[in-house]
């Protein structure tokens, strides 16, 4: 009695469990078959034609996604640049210098982020287009920085937090510059803090639409404009392609977050 | 130079930025809500937005507050299996799986739940082949049920994380006395383990509101049909008639929304501070 009841509730956790792999995995299933397929329509369950010519499409070296991926990751590369230019001094300042009002400080990085964004987008492309850059790289760049601020200067903060000031000290007495000091005591004991708010920089901008949606158009296409118009206009193998390659670095993260943020770090942020 | 100003001066550009994309075009929104093209004040373009968008104004409400519930009661059911499960086998495959969607963007969880969810989707089609469903009867779920589903498949992840972060990190011993004096694994989670992780859980579902009241790729793509969320109606506003003062007006009814999540948050904490 005791083991039917036992092998009844192992057959429930058997089949809730699957239930919930269906629910994740299945939609993502959906789209990779999207995008080796063909031809696919009702009422067949499956693709009719299995192929790879929407990727050799995609792929093309003078198509439009290799472009769009392009962009993307130049865009990227500026803003972790710009975002680090700014975080690691503020940073700084915020871990270990004596600040006032350091929580309305840390406050206002994260404000950004803590309200809805499209009312601020539609007006920041307002302002942008009376300064005529409007549709420039330069301009979703800044964009994309503010937004990822939060992370890097509230990440750079921890990591500058959790450098032992004891080697700070050592450093100074045997006659380092406060200059030197940072540069090689502080910085590199902080480096694996901050290259992780920096990979979240990037993956934030690689991803991002609502602000390149406002401020980008109709000059700069990012990989998730292309997938958006890809998407509108139809073509589900060129959006799910697009789909799978922003995939990557998502999951990649995903994968291996917890062995760039140590947890003396993580459990540091925003304090 | 004293460490203050040195201070200062290092965490200025920063600011600078936010200030000018962020505080700048805040500003700018509550100006446009409220003022006629000369500067006088008025409220006729919220007149206008609830006159138009009433419907919107609720529809998004109704789909924020769903997906956050849902998402709460999935987060709460992995964070718990997480933390009390006894069967080392699920345990592990569940945290393998759950995961996931952490990262993956809105917009490609959109395109995923687009064909997902569609008539002839992979879920429908799995339904019929395995004759849980009459072909005939299949319907497509691109409408509010796509919305909250995407929104769920998205953050549950965020959530269930940070609240299993949270249930670690408590005294296993006073759950261990509770399964000792008989006291199921259920009734552990929800009477000792859940209140000691509440803040956790709310901060983690406040964060999702305001994530879902922003997200304008997910609407746009899963729903194309009326009614839709505000975030869609403000971008068509300018889009289509370049009509910002509506759209700031709905803007701000936006920031109110979350706004009241917030508060809601805040009040609490509060009277849990003034509790003895």
């Amino acid at each position: 009695m005791i083991r039917l009841a036992s092998t009844a509730k192992a057959a429930l956790a058997a089949a809730l469990l699957t239930a919930f792999a269906f629910v994740l995995i299945g939609p993502l299933a959906n789209l990779a078959l999207w995008s080796v397929a063909e031809r696919w329509y009702t009422p067949y369950k499956l693709p009719v034609t299995y192929g790879t010519r929407y990727w050799e499409q995609v792929f093309r070296p003078t198509g439009d996604a290799m472009a769009s991926l392009g962009t993307s990751v130049w865009i990227a590369v500026l803003t972790v640049i710009v975002a680090l230019a700014l975080s690691i001094p503020a940073g700084y300042a915020l871990a270990r210098l004596k600040l006032p009002v350091r929580a309305l400080f840390m406050v206002m990085f994260l404000l950004p982020q803590a309200f809805p964004s499209v009312a601020i987008y539609i007006n920041v492309a307002r302002v942008f287009y009376q300064i005529g850059i409007n549709g420039t790289v330069f301009a979703v760049v800044l964009v994309h920085a503010a937004h990822g601020l939060v992370y890097s200067v509230w990440i750079a903060a921890a990591a500058f937090a959790a450098v032992d000031k004891d080697l700070e000290l050592a450093a100074r007495n045997i006659g380092a510059s406060p200059m030197r000091t940072f540069v090689t005591v502080t910085l590199p004991l902080a480096a694996p803090g901050i290259i992780a708010s920096g990979i979240f920089v990037f993956l934030e901008s690689l991803d991002e639409f609502t602000g390149t949606f406002f401020v980008g158009v109709p000059q700069v296409t990012t990989l998730p404009l292309l997938l958006y118009n890809a998407a509108m206009g139809g073509n589900y193998q060129v959006a799910s392609i697009t789909a799978l390659i922003l995939l990557v670095p998502s999951v990649l993260f995903m994968l291996f977050i917890e062995r760039f943020l140590r947890a003396d770090v993580l459990a540091k942020v925003g304090a | 130079m004293s460490q203050r100003q040195l201070a200062l001066i290092l965490i200025a550009p920063g600011l600078l930025l936010v200030a000018a994309l962020f505080l700048y075009p805040l500003g700018f929104s509550l100006v446009s809500a409220f003022t006629r093209p000369d500067g006088s004040l008025t409220l006729e373009w919220f007149a206008k937005a609830f006159e138009l968008y009433s419907g919107d104004i609720v529809f998004t409400v109704i789909i924020v507050l769903a997906s956050c519930l849902l998402t709460a009661l999935a987060a709460i059911a992995i964070a718990g299996t997480l933390t009390l499960g006894e069967n080392r086998w699920v345990v592990g495959t569940l945290k393998a799986l759950y995961r996931w969607p952490l990262f993956i963007p809105f917009i490609v969880a959109a395109q995923c739940m687009r064909t997902f969810l569609a008539k002839n989707g992979l879920m429908n089609n799995t339904f019929v082949s395995l004759g849980l469903m009459d072909p005939l009867s299949a319907t497509s779920f691109l409408d509010w049920r796509g919305i909250i589903a995407t929104f769920v498949w998205k953050q549950t992840p965020f959530v269930a994380l940070l609240l299993a972060g949270a249930l670690a990190s408590i005294d296993r011993a006073t759950l261990e006395a509770g399964r000792n004096l008989g006291a199921s694994r259920l009734r552990v989670l929800v009477e000792l383990a859940l209140p000691q992780v509440m803040p956790t859980l709310l901060v983690a579902l406040v964060l999702s509101f305001v994530t879902m009241l922003s997200v304008l790729s997910v609407p746009m793509m899963v729903s194309g049909s009326q009614p839709t969320m505000l975030t869609v109606d403000m971008a068509f506003r300018i889009n289509a008639y370049g009509d910002y003062a509506t759209a700031n007006a709905l803007g701000v009814i936006t920031y109110l929304i979350s706004a009241g999540a917030a508060i809601l948050y805040l009040k609490r904490g509060m009277s849990k501070e003034a509790a003895p």
